[in-house]
């Protein structure tokens, strides 16, 4: 007999106790908990974000799509990095404004090439304003996740409104859990030196994120 | 289970000892009080946490309860998304197929994220013995690898030490495994974060196998679930060639859905966090991102014991967030250590009993490390009645009685040394049962009461030393219920 058959042997005579026609799982749970907490415009959820974002040491910026070249040039230059981790699909127009060092993210890269780069910048696929979390999901302008790890500094451009939501319940839905998911809530950090919170661990120690406006007059 | 702490005194030994530790009390002191406003302020800001605890419980409940389809869902799940599924029925058969899968890749050192199974197994003590080295990379793991000191928290094992002694180990034992602390560090927390930044990122860039448990898998994505705060588990998680995942057999929730109640209550509960810095989903493998191969180990070790317990089986909806810990008071004074297992304070002492079984002195002993207070049922995230499983196995220890192990139906003995509470529950059963004796006993007390004394005598003083005897009414309830129809006829 198989160690999988023995267990599920074990598991089936533990619960012998429960009836056959027990409560399905559509009926056994009670989901009357809030889908989001609290009653908030559009405007005000990107608010919300973007204080608890902060609130977790990331440093946020806000811009229009048309400032946007401008200011993650002004970001890397303000860091002094000269080099930057990009993934293959992330908007070219979005460098237009720096001559920095491109490093693409490839497959054969090994961890110690990356660990020389100075900065990664992405996107991400859905942001969470009630607890300031970015979700990566390995998209084309996102990239491995390794590149938004290694290096110690993070660009993370949110397009705001569309891809903002305001709780986990809301997040959870616009996710494909086939991907790999990296949720991010903020800097690396640690609370294991006496259970007070220290920012800048293994993780990237520097999250900047950039909320741009996607529906600015002439946007789309 | 094994990979715990072999010859551990009772509870009660162990505990004495550490309250007398000075260091300790003001560490663990320091740290709990800390937690516990912040894990308050935490759940305050939900309004609807009551709700949430509730299906917290309920999606637990119910996986627990067709655990077997769930398993068979999940193996399917994860083997049609890439990965491969073991069971093991124990830790040693565990610490087996991990070996030999490691021995498999041809490498003699592994990273580990922190995970309560591993430890519950010992499986750093079994690679160690075939040559292989796992590197803790949690900072709290770390802390406690460096220091050769046992775990103490769930979610923090080295809450025990402060800062000063964390720096210390860290400069005295880091060059011993590999890049040697900083000069000149100092105990300030951000630069030995800094330290272990260092540290560890050789190992990390270096790794081609990663060891780690799970916090949720999803059965009907098989999806893994991880939440982390460092970034050391998206290191080991995304890094190496080889990934193996060794997981509780209760660690699932049917579907992705579920994710939305847990992933808003264990971060508020654990680290009092609206969400922990870093959560990885990972399902089976992806195409030139992360591991090509993953390896998922699915454990018992007691775990099927435990689910056979009608009362006991609760503790499975355990998520491991640690926060009754924080709030217990026998906790915050006898520290982990006293415990004798990976899964210290009130939850250990309902676990460990059920995982291990009560044969041992320390296991028969921990159902009593708990003044019954209840402070750990209030917190728990998932409503688990710990009280109700202490008072259960309580009675299992003094009665003895028919428990599952490893599968097995087995007819408990009476433990020894507790004759006299044997003896005080037959006679109190007795006298419940006769209450001409009961009334006759009780009215005796109450006229005698002038000459009752204020403490025990014989064994009975250890217990009175600290505690005053109550006092006993002039007058039996029951007599005055009588007297008075109920309180309706004086105002007395």
């Amino acid at each position: 007999m198989s160690t999988r058959d023995v267990i599920l042997g074990r598991v089936r005579r533990a619960i012998a106790d429960v009836p056959r026609g027990d409560t399905p799982y559509e009926q056994a749970v009670d989901r009357s908990y809030l889908p989001e907490h609290g009653d908030r415009s559009v405007e005000e959820t990107v608010d919300l974000l973007a204080e608890n974002l902060a609130d977790y040491r990331a440093i946020v910026h806000r811009c229009e799509a048309g400032g946007l070249a401008e200011l993650i040039a002004g970001l890397i230059a303000g860091r002094g990095s000269t080099s930057v981790a990009v993934p293959p699909g992330l908007d070219e127009a979005w460098l237009a404004a720096t001559d920095v060092t491109r490093v693409p993210d490839r497959g054969e890269s090994t961890p110690h090439e990356l660990d020389q780069v100075d900065s990664v910048i992405t996107a991400c696929a859905v942001a969470i304003a009630e607890t300031g979390t970015l979700v990566l999901d390995g998209g084309p302008d996102q990239g491995r996740r390794r590149i938004t790890l290694v290096p110690d500094h993070h660009i993370c451009v949110v397009r705001v409104p569309d891809q903002v939501v305001s709780s986990v319940p809301q997040a959870l839905p616009r996710l494909d859990p086939a991907r790999p998911l990296t949720w991010i809530s903020g800097p690396s950090a640690t609370s294991d030196i006496e259970l007070d919170r220290v920012e800048g661990v293994h993780g990237p120690r520097t999250l900047e994120v950039v909320l741009v406006n996607d529906r600015t007059v002439g946007g789309n | 289970m094994s990979g715990t702490f072999v010859g551990m005194p009772a509870f009660p030994k162990a505990a004495h000892e550490a309250v007398y530790n000075q260091t300790l009390r003001g560490n663990l002191r320091h740290a709990t009080h800390t937690i516990r406003a912040k894990r308050a302020k935490a759940v305050a800001e939900v309004s609807d946490w009551a709700e949430l605890r509730e299906a917290g419980k309920q999606i637990k409940d119910h996986t627990l309860r067709h655990l077997d389809r769930y398993l068979v869902q999940l193996e399917e799940s994860v083997t049609a998304a890439g990965g491969i599924v073991h069971w093991a029925a124990d830790a040693d058969e565990a610490n087996r197929i991990v070996t030999d899968l490691v021995k498999m890749t041809g490498e003699t050192e592994v990273v580990k994220v922190k995970s309560m199974a591993t430890q519950e197994i010992g499986l750093n003590e079994a690679l160690e013995a075939e040559g292989i080295h796992a590197y803790e990379t949690d900072l709290a793991e770390l802390i406690v690898q460096l220091g050769k000191d046992r775990p103490s928290h769930i979610l923090v094992p080295a809450i025990h030490r402060n800062r000063g002694e964390i720096r210390e180990i860290f400069a005295r034992e880091m060059s011993e495994w590999g890049r040697p602390a900083p000069e000149g560090l100092t105990d300030t927390p951000a630069e030995l974060a800094e330290a272990a930044r260092l540290h560890l990122r050789e190992k990390f860039l270096r790794a081609k196998v990663g060891i780690s448990g799970a916090n949720f898998m999803v059965a009907d994505t098989g999806t893994m679930v991880v939440v982390e705060s460092e970034g050391n588990g998206r290191m080991c998680l995304t890094l190496p060639e080889t990934l193996i995942s060794v997981v509780g057999i209760e660690k699932i929730v049917p579907t992705w859905q579920d994710l939305e109640v847990f992933l808003q209550t264990l971060p508020r509960s654990s680290t009092a966090e609206r969400m922990n810095p870093y959560t990885s989903m990972w399902t089976g493998t992806t195409d030139g991102d992360g591991p090509s191969t993953f390896h998922l180990v699915l454990l018992d070790n007691g775990r099927t014991d435990t689910l056979a317990d009608e009362v006991g089986r609760q503790a499975l909806r355990c998520i491991r967030c640690s926060a009754c810990l924080n709030v217990c008071p026998v906790y915050e004074r006898a520290g982990g250590h006293a415990y004798g297992s990976v899964y210290p304070g009130p939850i250990g002492a309902i676990l460990s009993p059920q995982l291990r079984g009560t044969a041992s002195e320390i296991d028969a002993s921990l159902p009593y490390a708990s003044s019954l207070c209840g402070a750990c049922y209030e917190v728990c995230p998932v409503a688990i009645d710990i009280p109700e499983v202490l008072v259960h196995l309580r009675e299992r220890v003094v009665e003895g009685g028919a428990v599952t192990r490893d599968g097995n139906k087995v007819v408990l003995k009476p433990a020894k040394g507790h004759a006299a509470e044997r003896a005080a529950m037959r006679a109190a059963r007795w006298a419940f049962k006769h209450p001409g004796a009961l009334r006759t006993g009780q009215r005796l007390a109450s006229r005698s009461r002038r000459f009752h004394p204020r403490s025990l005598p014989g064994p009975g003083a250890a217990w009175s030393a600290t505690r005053d005897l109550p006092t006993v009414p002039s007058e039996p309830f029951r007599d005055w219920w009588q007297r008075t129809h109920g309180g309706k006829d004086t105002g007395k």
